[in-house]
Order: structure tokens, then C-alpha cells, then sequence
């Protein structure tokens, strides 16, 4: 979606302020907030694109007001009405609905323990071999799809070259809306300032974007 | 929809306590898991494991080869990838060449070997500018790059993580493997910074 998620190369946003020293967590209801999300995610009930997408439909004036981790709470409480793991009069109620059977969480202290840094794996076998190789022209496609997508507005409809195949990856613009993964090749896609930005833009500097395949045409 | 979510108290911490609550209460998660993840990324996990890498690859040339080959696989080497395998790509910085790393569409970072993000990479400004300005974002930061310099900014769309390996800086032959590590600041693995010999602003 052309969601004010998808800044780059936005103006007006201001310089980069920066903190000497800076805590990981400012409040520890940021700390609480990273961990619901991080433990929740073992529930299975949503994937890593529909999570982002949770936070990118969040309304734009309040994306652009609200702190990181404000958005990361807007976006779980999202999915956990969406997916049926709370219902809203939970939510009102702050109590589980009458009747409820507790579950089990899935996810220990032990667990975390034994495989502090455990991320998904997201590369797929496929039988098809990929469409292009290392060197090849391609002109990223001039597509606005209204779901999830990760081909970024300032890459579309620009000549690329191939840079490096990652192997075949869950493709996002599916797997956040739960229909399935349909791994794709990933590849890097070297595009260069000018063919981004015009000829303002320093002659030798690039961007280098990881794109799927399907958002590519051979150029 | 409705994103408002009146019905949880306004107040984030107020919201967050009321949530977990509840969510303890459907046994939905353990606080104890909750503890053990908050204590991960405060204590255990951040950029002195990035530090370690480029350290390793400035001493051991073997394994600077293997980490810029295949970056997930190398840093599990010194245990950085509990899975044995990460999506991580390492990019080398030259004289003339310098790579920056960024997610323009949300935050993505590579958390096994630099802990979870600052607020600057997660903002607004550097989210927006560091793809059509990266030379004005890296002043800001104290870096003026000849016009020469080759800039490679990483758009970090897809689930692959960037690591930059700085330079080595000049005069640090004698040092060991240890005290080189120590000169590795976070800033320079993202790579809005150079590692030098006074460096460590982490």
C-alpha cells in the first residue's frame, strides 16, 4: 500500500536526533511491549509480514505522532482482535470472556534461555530456477498494490542491475495476508543514485534494494 | 477500523499493564518469558557482538573471506546465531568505497550481532533521507565523504540483514583482537560512523 510507511526519499521530516547513551528501552512498558509482541508471535496465529502490515495500516497522522513503540502496541492490539485471540469485549473488559479455557503459552523463559537471538527462517526450496542472473538489467515494475507490499515507491518503474541472488524467499505480499508463502528468488538490485534522484545525485553512490522477483522486469 | 482503542486505558504504561494482564490471564503468555526477552536484548545481546565480528575479520583473513561469503553462517562461528544459520549480509567498507545501512519501510537491523535499533535508525528522518541524501545524513553524523567516495546505501526490504565492516583503522597494528573490538562502535557497523583509534561512542 502507498502508505506514509514507505518514506524514502520523503522531504521535511527534519535532521536525525541522536541520544548519547542511549537506554534500550526509555519506559519499561517499551520493554513490555517488544516482549508481548516477540512472545505472541510464537502463538502462530500471525507471520512477520502480517505484523508489519498491522503497523502499516495504522491511520497516517497517528503513524507520524506516535513513538516506535506506540506503534508496536497499536499494531498487536490489531492482530490480536483480527486473529480471534482476544475479542473486543476483552479488550473493554480487561478480563478473559466468561467461560474462557486458559491456553498454554507456548513460548518459556527456558525456551528463550536456550535460543535468545531465534528468528524465523524464511528461504524456501523452489523446482524453478531463477528468472535472472548476476549482471542483468531490470526495470522494477510500476505496480500500487493496496495490500502489503515491500518494493518501496522510489524504486518503481527504475533500471536496476543484479547484484547478488539471495535464493528463493517467502514472498510478503502473499504471506501478510495469509495466502500462503509462494517463495520467490529474492534478489539484491543495485540501482544508482541518478536513476533514482536525476543527476543532482552524486555519480558514483547507489541504493541497493532486495526485491522479488516478480516485482522485476527484464530490461 | 478502529485504531483508537479508546477502550484501553490512554496512558501507554496504564494500556501495556492491562494488556499483559489479560493476556497472562487467557494464558496466553508467561511473564517469565517476558522477563528472559527484556533481559536478551538489555543484557546479553547488542553491539559488542557485531564488535567481536569485525574484529575477528580484521586479525583473521580466513574468516573475513568466510563472513563476506556468507555472513549467517560465519557469525555462527562465535556463537551469534542460535539457529546456526541468520540472513546476513556482510558489506566491507574501502577507501572508496562506504556502505550504509537502512530500512526505509520499517526497522529492520540485524539484532543478533547489534541488539536492537536506536530511536534515530527507527525515525522518521533517517528512514526518509538516508536513500536520496545519505551524504547530508552521514554530515550529520560528523562524516564528510569525499565526493569520490563511493556510497552504497542498504535498503533493508526483505528479511536479509546488513552488517558493515569497517576499516581497520591506521595505527592499530599492534593491537589485540580484544582491544580492537573495544574501538568497534555500533554507529560504525550501521555504517554512519569510521572506527578510530578514540572511538568507542557506542
Amino acid at each position: 500500500m502507498n502508505g506514509v510507511h514507505d518514506m524514502g526519499g520523503m522531504h521535511g521530516m527534519g535532521s536525525v536526533a541522536r541520544e548519547a547513551e542511549e537506554p534500550v528501552f526509555h519506559e519499561r512498558w517499551e520493554a513490555r511491549v517488544y516482549a508481548l509482541n516477540r512472545a505472541l508471535a510464537a502463538l502462530g496465529k500471525w507471520n512477520i509480514d502480517a505484523s508489519r502490515h498491522s503497523i502499516e495500516r495504522i491511520p497516517p497522522s497517528d503513524y507520524l505522532r506516535m513513538s516506535y513503540y506506540e506503534k508496536w502496541l497499536a499494531g498487536l492490539v490489531t492482530r490480536l482482535e483480527e486473529s480471534g485471540l482476544v475479542t473486543r469485549a476483552e479488550l473493554e473488559s480487561g478480563r478473559p470472556a466468561p467461560g474462557a479455557v486458559k491456553a498454554t503459552p507456548p513460548l518459556t523463559a527456558e525456551r528463550v534461555a536456550a535460543t535468545p537471538t531465534e528468528r524465523d527462517w524464511f528461504e524456501r526450496p523452489v523446482n524453478a530456477a531463477p528468472r535472472f542472473a548476476v549482471g542483468d538489467r531490470v526495470r522494477a515494475k510500476k505496480i500500487h498494490p493496496t495490500g502489503h507490499t515491500r518494493l518501496p515507491r522510489y524504486a518503481r518503474g527504475n533500471l536496476g542491475i543484479i547484484d547478488r541472488t539471495h535464493g528463493a524467499h517467502v514472498f510478503p505480499d502473499s504471506n501478510a495476508h495469509f495466502q500462503g508463502e509462494n517463495p520467490q528468488y529474492l534478489y539484491s538490485v543495485q540501482f544508482s543514485a541518478r536513476e533514482l534522484w536525476g543527476e543532482e545525485a552524486a555519480a558514483h553512490d547507489s541504493v541497493y534494494i532486495d526485491l522479488w522477483e516478480s516485482y522485476l522486469d527484464p530490461a | 477500523m478502529d485504531h483508537d482503542h479508546q477502550d484501553l486505558p490512554s496512558d501507554p504504561a496504564l494500556r501495556v499493564m492491562a494488556l499483559e494482564s489479560l493476556l497472562v490471564e487467557k494464558g496466553l503468555v508467561d511473564p517469565a518469558a517476558l522477563d528472559a526477552l527484556i533481559d536478551t536484548y538489555e543484557h546479553k545481546v547488542g553491539p559488542r557482538n557485531g564488535a567481536r565480528v569485525v574484529a575477528r575479520a580484521w586479525v583473521d583473513p580466513e574468516f573475513k573471506k568466510r563472513l563476506l561469503a556468507d555472513g549467517g553462517s560465519a557469525i555462527t562461528e562465535l556463537g551469534y546465531a542460535t539457529q546456526g544459520r541468520e540472513h546476513l549480509v556482510v558489506v566491507e567498507n574501502a577507501p572508496q568505497r562506504h556502505n550504509l545501512v537502512v530500512c526505509t519501510l520499517c526497522s529492520c537491523y540485524p539484532w543478533p550481532v547489534l541488539g536492537l535499533p536506536p530511536v534515530w535508525y527507527k525515525s522518521t528522518p533517517y528512514r526518509s533521507r538516508a536513500v536520496i541524501d545519505p551524504r547530508g545524513v552521514l554530515r550529520e553524523f560528523g562524516l564528510d565523504l569525499d565526493k569520490d567516495v563511493e556510497i552504497r546505501v542498504w535498503d533493508s526490504t526483505s528479511e536479509m540483514r546488513y552488517l558493515v565492516l569497517p576499516e581497520r583503522p591506521a595505527g592499530s597494528g599492534g593491537m589485540s583482537e580484544e582491544q580492537l573490538a573495544e574501538l568497534v562502535t555500533r554507529d560504525a557497523m550501521i555504517g554512519t560512523a569510521k572506527v578510530t583509534l578514540t572511538g568507542a561512542q557506542r
